[in-house]
């Protein structure tokens, strides 16, 4: 029996953490990754709270899990568009340190 | 303690640790092993929270799919470690400092505002079953049919998108 508040503050601790590779790191890549991790913080919020609202007959109240699926398709878009998008600046500018992309020229 | 409690603080360690580790990494190739690690955890979080079409959902697209492709564009910038730049000063101490704040206080309120009579007990058989599958899939191709199609869109609009960004223009020179 483990209390749904757990789970939330793991989700929350995985979400600071996201939150704060965000702000530190330089690579642009990473910092992808750390939006990754963020939003997997909140699909573990989402299905814990289904977990605990349960309808008839035990099962879990699914609108937690199909959110999750939703937003694990949403992700996948990002990330392909997000790492074209990397892909192009690297080739116009031949280096992605994003301090040193502080201007819309190409 | 329980041993559903053991299960949780284990899994959660490896985690927190994996995401650590992912942010820390100089070489962003292990930054993404870290990720995988992470992932791969969390799923075992969902089996346990009785949601496994979500856990193999998360293996195969996050784990999979999406990890391989940032390996990819890693590999094919030869960005694994970026020559570090001039930025300002006080920008990671304020991050470290703020991200701080951000725990703690996010913590404090789910622990403060705790709801004592919720909680999630280990998955009966029943729950890992074609029995919650099918329930699931009731509910996404009744109730959430409309969203279903508006992502199919818009995995095609950002197939598309990707395609256009990345094409060599007809006689550009590269």
């Amino acid at each position: 029996m483990v209390p749904v508040n757990y789970y939330v503050a793991l989700s929350a601790i995985l979400f600071s953490i996201g939150a704060l590779g965000v702000l530190i790191r330089r690579n642009p890549l990473i910092i992808f990754m750390s939006i990754e991790l963020m939003l997997n913080a909140g699909n573990l919020a989402f299905v814990a709270f289904g977990r605990s609202y349960e309808i008839a007959g035990g099962q879990p109240f699914f609108s937690g899990q199909i959110f999750v699926f939703f937003v694990i398709a949403v992700a996948a878009a990002e990330v392909a568009v997000g790492l074209a998008l990397i892909v192009e600046i690297f080739k116009t500018r031949k280096n992605i340190n994003i301090d040193e992309l502080n201007s819309l020229k190409g | 303690m329980n041993s559903d409690i053991v299960v949780f603080l284990v899994l959660s360690l490896i985690a927190i640790s994996s995401a650590l580790g992912m942010m820390f990494s100089r070489n962003a190739v292990y930054s993404a092993l870290f990720l995988v690690l992470n992932f791969i955890t969390v799923a075992v979080f969902y089996l346990l929270l009785g949601a496994p079409f979500i856990a193999m959902s998360q293996i195969t697209v996050y784990a999979g799919a999406i990890m391989v492709l940032f390996l990819f564009v890693i590999m094919l910038l030869g960005a694994e470690n970026l020559a570090p730049s001039k930025s300002l000063p006080w920008q990671k101490p304020l991050a470290y400092i703020l991200a701080f704040v951000l725990v703690v206080e996010s913590v404090y309120l789910v622990i403060s505002r705790a709801q004592v009579d919720k909680f999630i007990s280990s998955p009966e058989a029943s729950l890992n079953s074609m029995d919650n599958l099918r329930e699931m899939a009731m509910t996404l191709f009744n109730q959430y049919l409309l969203p279903f199609e508006i992502t199919s869109i818009l995995l095609l609009v950002a197939m598309v998108g990707a395609i256009v960004l990345t094409k060599q223009e007809k006689g550009e020179q590269k």
